[in-house]
């Protein structure tokens, strides 16, 4: 994987809350025995009309969204279903953020793995987000800092571990595989 | 030592790691269950990186997410109607036999939906770790074991090192007093604990279910509360075990036998949180307060007692928006509202008990004309049961359609789906948009309200059927 040290981006807004991993990526997109090409079907049902042609109306549809890599979404998103395929449908349309006042714990854990920065921050922060579409954001994961074109820059908590796996482009299956002799010594040590 | 909850209990047990602000825990797991949809992209991380399964003995496959419920796809000569489900089964056929994994394949007796099939079994135990590739693996959580759904890239790690790195979770104690009342089921219950506490409300936490009507629940009730925590943001929700318990486990293929057994059940009994356990959040319901439940939006949070109306929030966009997808305005009754599609199954409400419920409401009564009743058991062993116990017989007089097990209409992956529009009344545990079909409109409640919902052709109150 990629390092991951700083990102610039402007934003793109939904602001609902509770977006779901069915909306992310609906379930029968799941019939795929990759990782690859999930981004066209990214939020399927609300990005195209039922003819198959582009919803007009949506926001990732409309010019200003463009080229956005850090979505800013409402509280609690991401929650519901295990399914790695929406971080995996995200990062591939080419979002590498997303900006929330809480992020489901299953899809924050699968989004670390997969280069896709969850990002909580403050409700203060957030408003100021929301009612500011397209604003360019600065992501500073060494310095775990967000900085809005305001000048005002705001910490977010980020795991300890997945944040020195994201800067150094480590994954963390490695880190696992290092600790083998103490899994076997734990293995041995118990009852069957 | 100090006054211990049960989750630290089984957390403390299985830390091959202990955790440090720079690094998570390393957390053994003992069960690891798989199934076709999660699956494929973890074993082409082992396939590339030359690994084996470091415990294939500890690891147990099946077939349910994607998998037809038409019994001429799975036992006639009919292929597996979408194309890319059919591929699925057979790369994990493949997968399963490559890594030797024991897998309980498409025609397998003991196949079914994953969290169905390891309680029936006996290998969900007391005191395990259990994780899948599935949100729902909080279902495990009814035997007193630490149970969560895991992403693809963590069913890799399971795989390659039989653990997970994991920050320790908060704990949360639901404390249920009373008892429910005549058709008020488990499932209402948990409807009522997360529209209270909310779809965020266990976000970080593991929630005990704690007090006199979580003991008086049957296995498969627990496992229903269980199920459901998750849609509270929970990973993962434990229920103490009992002798509810342990006579639930007892002869189970792959429970322990013998002396294994008394040790077992003598080690089991140490689990409960310990008295003065200190919990870092709770709250405290009323069970003999509730009724039947249903949903009415988008999110299981959305839910109202059955003779209650829909809130009026005019002022909340967001619950506009969902009362817009459903076709529905704030101060309306749920009672009367029309009904086109009821399905009876998943892991939330798919298991024996669940059925004969239903069966209690259908026997001797027949599906509204233009209802379709799709009843899926949640595993062909809970199948076999239904159709020896007469049950099958009611359901096919009422009119309803008699499946083979699997997931099906809770998420529509294998083509079980509600057309765009329609509403269902569903006994499975999202009634996210379009979870069930584009456009699909779901209502949440228990295998009663779902059959008298069927009967009716409308929302109705099951009580008066019993």
């Amino acid at each position: 994987m990629e390092p991951i040290t700083q990102l610039h981006s402007t934003t793109v807004v939904m602001p609902s809350t509770n977006i779901d991993t069915d909306q992310i990526i609906p379930a029968r997109f799941l019939t795929i025995t990759t990782k690859l090409g999930l981004g066209k079907s990214l939020f399927a049902d609300w990005r195209y009309l039922s003819d198959g042609r582009e919803n007009p109306d949506f926001i990732l549809n409309q010019p200003a969204a463009a080229n956005s890599h850090v979505l800013v979404a409402g509280h609690n998103f991401g929650c519901g279903s295990s399914r790695e395929h929406a971080p995996w449908a995200l990062v591939d349309y080419g979002f590498r953020a997303v900006v929330s006042t809480a992020i489901a714990d299953i899809f924050a854990s699968n989004a670390l793995k997969n280069g896709l920065l969850p990002i909580v921050v403050d409700p203060t922060t957030h408003a100021w987000l929301v009612e500011n579409p397209g604003a360019a954001v600065s992501i500073d994961l060494a310095a775990r800092r967000i900085t809005l074109p305001t000048g005002t820059s705001v910490s977010f908590p980020i795991e300890a571990f997945a944040r020195h796996c994201l800067l150094h482009g480590l994954d963390e299956l490695g880190y696992l595989q290092s600790k083998l002799d103490a899994i076997g010594a734990y293995e041995s040590a118990r009852p069957a | 030592m100090s006054a211990r909850t049960m989750f630290e209990k089984v957390w403390t047990a299985h830390e091959v790691v202990v955790e440090t602000p720079d690094t998570p825990a390393v957390l053994y797991i003992d069960l690891h269950l798989i199934h076709e949809v999660t699956s494929p992209q973890a074993f082409a991380v082992l396939a590339q990186r030359g690994l084996p399964v470091r415990r294939p003995d500890r690891t147990l496959a099946t077939m349910d997410h994607s998998t037809p419920t038409s019994s001429e796809q799975i036992f006639g000569n009919v292929p597996i109607r979408v194309d890319a489900a059919a591929k699925q089964v057979r790369m994990l056929e493949k997968n399963a036999a490559d890594f030797g994994i024991e897998l309980f394949g498409m025609r397998d007796a003991r196949r079914g939906i994953v969290h169905v099939i390891s309680p029936e079994l006996g290998a969900t135990q007391p005191g395990m770790t259990i994780v899948c590739g599935d949100s729902h693996t909080s279902t495990h959580g009814a035997f007193g074991a630490l149970a969560f759904g895991i992403g693809s890239t963590e069913v890799g790690h399971v795989f390659a090192t039989q653990c997970l790195l994991q920050r320790k979770p908060k704990t949360f104690a639901v404390n249920v007093e009373g008892r429910l009342g005549p058709g008020v089921t488990a499932k209402d219950l948990i409807l009522a604990i997360i529209g209270k506490i909310g779809v965020s409300g266990g976000t970080g936490y593991v929630l005990e279910y704690r007090g006199e009507a979580i003991r008086a629940l049957s296995m498969e009730e627990r496992m229903t509360i269980c199920n459901m925590s998750i849609e509270a943001g929970a990973r993962a929700g434990m229920i103490a075990p009992d002798e509810t318990t342990f006579a639930y486990l007892a002869g189970r293929p792959r429970a322990p036998g013998g002396t294994a057994w008394d040790e077992s059940v003598a080690r089991w009994r140490q689990l409960a949180s310990d008295p003065g356990a200190r919990f870092d959040a709770s709250v405290d319901i009323d069970a003999s307060a509730l009724e039947p439940m249903i949903t009415y939006g988008t999110n299981p949070g959305m839910v109202v007692g059955i003779n209650a109306a829909i809130p009026v929030k005019a002022d909340d966009p967001v619950d506009q928006k969902a009362l817009d997808y459903m076709g529905f305005r704030g101060g309306e009754s749920m009672l009367g509202k029309p009904v086109d599609v009821v399905f009876i199954g998943s892991c939330t409400n798919g298991r024996l008990e669940d059925l004969e419920a239903a069966a209690r409401i259908l026997r001797g009564r027949t599906v509204a004309k233009g209802v379709h009743l799709l009843i899926v058991p949640g595993s062909q062993r809970v199948k076999r049961e239904a159709e020896a116990a007469g049950l099958a017989d009611v359901f096919k007089a009422a009119g309803a359609d008699w499946r083979e097990s699997g997931c099906s209409m809770c998420l529509g992956m294998n083509g079980d789906t509600v057309a765009a529009g329609q509403y269902a009344v569903s006994t499975s545990n999202r009634n996210f948009e379009g979870r069930q079909g584009v456009g699909a409109r779901t209502l949440l409640a228990s295998p009663y309200t779902a059959a008298a919902s069927a009967v009716f052709g409308k929302i109705s109150d099951p009580r008066p059927l019993l």
